[in-house]
């Protein structure tokens, strides 16, 4: 009895009256969950709609709201570090618990917000813009998500079950070794991230797959949408930057439950190993987060000034480029830890001259907006706030990458305010204007301009209370990090700005999720399928796009595919309307599902050496490799009748 | 005739081998390649950690206290021939002929299971007969994990090799089991191209400097 008590009492996290409020809430919307889905009898339309779809329009609205789930936590724990930081020697959290908070916001908004935000919006959209019915790989597809997802279960079950993480979003050795950080903490993290990496590295090549060999006819590369483009380029990082993670990964995970010695001390081991390997896909990982909004934005200010983009052979190459140097500035991440002279220059001069294709974008970008038609809808708003938010992020970049000043910056809220500007002004902005931008297409109504509007102007206004106070605070000498500093140091009353920025942040997010839930209820359907007086070939089908997605597969001859069709039929210039004929589309499937359980009890057995269970999990997983390969019958046909009847009741039958 | 779910231009497949005839053939073939060059980034972190580490054995055995090249070079021509017979099996699924390649391919998993074998022995002998586990030092952590990493896709190889010989047993070649082989064959192979690097940085190199 006294060792089953000894071993809850590890295994469960106690002892702090904000966990058990968490296990509540947990155990309470988990029960809600179960009752509401029994009760409405959706369990069968759950799976067969959703937990089993291989639709890329499906897959990515699950992304999009898993990710909305992962900010919300990643925002709460946000607001947990300022509410500590407000005043001098506050008490609200205490160290270790400070340490936790600050890993899991990290590892969540960047690895389980960023990026699955990014992902559901280019699995919703790109196929639509280059005029596929899906995506390369399906299958795969749906594998991925459920890897991400179940990925981030695991990492979340952390700080209820085991504890959380404690060395940091970027887990340095040797603190996050197993001498300095014992218990499970730490393999939540490694495990955790791990499982959905690998997702990432298979979305990365479906879409780069999808986007090289699935364009609609007439479509060559230099045709496509900014968007595409940028994630066809993201892709590329994805598929080069991912695998020295997921080493990296696997051989901490190693040191720690083998007693291996690549990042140790002793034994010959190498901590500056890991900080190579994490920054080289790090670094990277940046512009993973940072090129696709550049995408969203092209694509939004076009839309919005009325105009083609301007200078977009530019802009490909100036993406291509920054993918290229994305590759070689790593080592920037750590000037201070005793690099030569001559390697500090090398990744200093690398790192500057990113800023010359971003400068060139954001130039672009202006010259579109130049004698455009202006329309100032939500998206709109955030795209046109990215630009001078994000350039100061930008530019305050540069500064650090002077490798001798940055003796001076390093790890100092100076810092943290440089990569907020950045990843909020630029991706959080982003994916934001995304989400509205293509909200109509994904659900068939638009949400509120209204409040959209407000939570815009919250949520910048308050971004930036909370942001540029942290330069000036960085200035004065305070580093990233410290659980709570004493007063007399003059950083009190910019503490308290800064808080109330992040809860102003909070407030701004809040007004979203209320437009969602309004909306949900009254927003405006979008009865023709183009909402914005779009330009590319996603708005030339219904909304929400059908399950085939285009009855006919366009022909494209220009840039801004579907203005041209639109402008063709100004001039009354129609085309014949030609029959339709069966499509050919891939089946559902619950093995990603299951193999995605399987990961997980894999995983939380590794998390906790358990390899009675860790083991099995995998063998799980290989059988499901197994059982998938040994499917043949994967895929059905949508009758032409069949098409008729969607297409009709959508309108788009004259 | 169904339209696809792919909105590839229409290309004459005619002249192309089977593998390559169906649209999903050749994205999925295309897409392992890119798959392939993923492998190799995640080889190479493996290789540049080995490099680093192979100096750091922290009074422990060295490579050249540990390696011998009897078994190394059993290991080597084994797998080599086996990447022989994978190409030959890819010869009869070329020319169509199901019982052939079936052959080939039984002979090639034969071969892997007999590299699998000799490298745990060879394991086994360091880690337990040598007083070299991967705990020993960081040089040893480098060299297990990179040689297991290598020999975990040589096992994975093994049971998919396996599981298309019995589709191809039931099937016979068709243009989706045809894909498959094919596919199962660039991984092998580049299993092969891995270990000649594994060869040359690391028993080569152990055994001379």
């Amino acid at each position: 009895m006294q060792n089953i008590t000894n071993f809850l009492s590890h295994f469960f996290v106690t002892g702090d009256p904000m966990i058990y409020g968490a296990d509540a809430s947990i155990a309470l919307a988990s029960i809600g969950i179960v009752v509401v889905l029994t009760y409405f009898k959706k369990w069968k339309w759950l799976w067969d709609e959703w937990l089993t779809s291989v639709d890329h329009k499906r897959i990515g609205i699950m992304y999009i709201i898993a990710a909305l789930l992962m900010l919300f936590r990643g925002g709460v724990d946000a607001l947990m570090m300022r509410t500590q930081l407000a005043l001098p020697n506050m008490h609200f959290l205490n160290a270790e618990h400070y340490n936790q908070v600050f890993t899991t916001h990290g590892t969540i908004m960047i690895i389980f917000v960023a990026m699955p935000f990014i992902f559901g919006l280019m699995n919703i959209a790109v196929p639509l813009q280059i005029g596929a019915r899906d995506v390369a790989f399906p299958f795969l597809n749906a594998l991925s998500f459920w890897l991400f997802f179940f990925g981030a279960m695991l990492f979340n079950l952390s700080f209820v079950i085991g504890g959380s993480p404690d060395a940091g979003w970027s887990s340095y050795a040797p603190f996050a070794g197993a001498e300095l950080n014992p218990g499970v903490g730490q393999n939540y993290y490694l495990i955790g991230v791990q499982i959905s990496g690998i997702g990432s590295l298979a979305t990365g090549i479906n879409f780069l797959v999808t986007i090289l060999k699935m364009r609609a006819p007439g479509m060559t590369l230099f045709k496509m949408p900014m968007f595409t483009w940028s994630i066809l380029i993201t892709s590329v990082i994805v598929i080069f930057a991912f695998p020295a993670f997921t080493v990296a990964l696997a051989l901490m995970t190693i040191d720690r439950l083998f007693g291996a010695h690549f990042f140790t001390i002793a034994a010959g081991g190498s901590p500056m190993l890991w900080a190579n390997l994490f920054w080289f896909w790090g670094h990277p990982e940046v512009y993973i987060v940072l090129l696709p909004v550049f995408g969203i934005f092209s694509e939004v200010i076009a839309t919005f000034a009325h105009k083609t983009l301007f200078g977009y052979v530019v802009m490909v190459w100036s993406m291509i480029a920054i993918s290229f140097l994305s590759f070689i500035t790593w080592l920037h991440h750590f000037f201070t830890m005793g690099n030569t002279a001559p390697v500090n220059a090398f990744f200093s001069i690398s790192t500057m001259l990113i800023a010359i294709p971003t400068g060139v974008k954001i130039f672009n970008w202006l010259f579109t907006l130049n004698r455009g038609r202006i329309e100032f809808t939500t998206p709109m708003l955030w795209a046109l706030a990215f630009i001078p938010n994000f350039t100061i992020g930008g530019v305050t970049g540069v500064m650090l990458a002077m490798a001798p000043a940055d003796y001076q910056y390093h790890n100092s809220y100076f810092l943290v305010a440089h990569f907020h500007s950045t990843l909020i002004a630029g991706t959080v902005f982003g994916i934001f204007c995304g989400l509205h931008y293509w909200w109509p297409k994904m659900f068939g109504y638009l949400l509120n301009e209204k409040l959209g509007k407000w939570s815009f102007w919250v949520f910048m206004i308050s971004f930036n209370i909370c942001f540029m106070p942290m330069y000036f605070l960085g200035l004065m000498g305070m580093t990233r990090r410290m659980y709570t500093y004493p007063a007399g140091l003059g950083w009190g009353p910019i503490n308290f700005i800064i808080t109330i920025g992040a809860f102003g942040m909070g407030l701004g997010f809040i007004i979203m999720a209320l437009n969602i839930v309004w909306s949900a209820i009254h927003g405006k359907k979008d009865t023709t399928g183009d909402p914005w007086d779009g330009r590319t070939l996603e708005w030339s089908t219904a909304s929400p796009a059908p399950e085939y997605n285009f009855a006919h597969i366009p022909t494209v001859s220009t840039r801004d595919a579907f203005e041209a069709m639109k402008e063709e039929k100004r001039e009354g210039r129609t085309k014949p309307q030609l029959p339709f004929k069966p499509i050919h589309m891939p089946n559902n499937s619950g093995i990603p599902f299951i193999m995605g359980g399987f990961m997980f009890v894999a995983g939380f057995g590794f998390v906790f050496e358990w390899f009675w269970m860790g083991i099995p999990g995998l063998l799980g997983v290989v059988a499901c490799m197994i059982a998938r390969s040994f499917v043949y019958n994967d895929h059905h046909h949508i009758p032409a009748d069949e098409i008729e009847r969607i297409e009709r009741a959508a309108g788009r039958l004259s | 005739m169904a339209e696809s779910i792919l909105s590839l231009d229409s290309k004459d497949k005619k002249n192309m081998p089977l593998e390559y005839t169906t649209e999903e053939g050749d994205l999925r073939i295309v897409g392992f390649w890119i798959f392939l060059a993923a492998e190799l980034v995640l080889f190479g972190t493996l290789f540049a950690s080995y490099l680093v580490m192979q100096s750091h054995t922290a009074g422990g055995p060295t490579a050249r206290d540990l390696f011998k090249i009897n078994p190394v070079m059993a290991e080597t021509i084994i797998l080599l021939v086996s990447s022989f017979t994978c190409g030959l099996g890819t010869l009869e699924l070329r020319r169509h002929n199901t019982k052939g390649l079936i052959a080939w391919l039984v002979v090639t998993v034969i071969l892997g299971f007999a590299f699998i074998g000799l490298e745990a022995n060879e394991f086994y002998s360091y880690a337990v007969h040598e007083g070299a586990p991967i705990s020993r030092s960081a040089f040893l952590s480098g060299f297990f994990i990179l040689l297991g990493t290598h020999g975990a896709h040589v096992s994975l190889g093994i049971v998919w090799v396996t599981s298309i010989i019995i589709q191809l047993a039931q099937r016979g070649i068709t243009a989706v089991t045809a894909r498959k082989a094919f596919m199962v064959g660039l991984y092998w192979h580049f299993l092969d191209v891995v270990w000649i690097f594994i060869f040359t940085a690391v028993y080569l190199t152990g055994l001379v400097i």
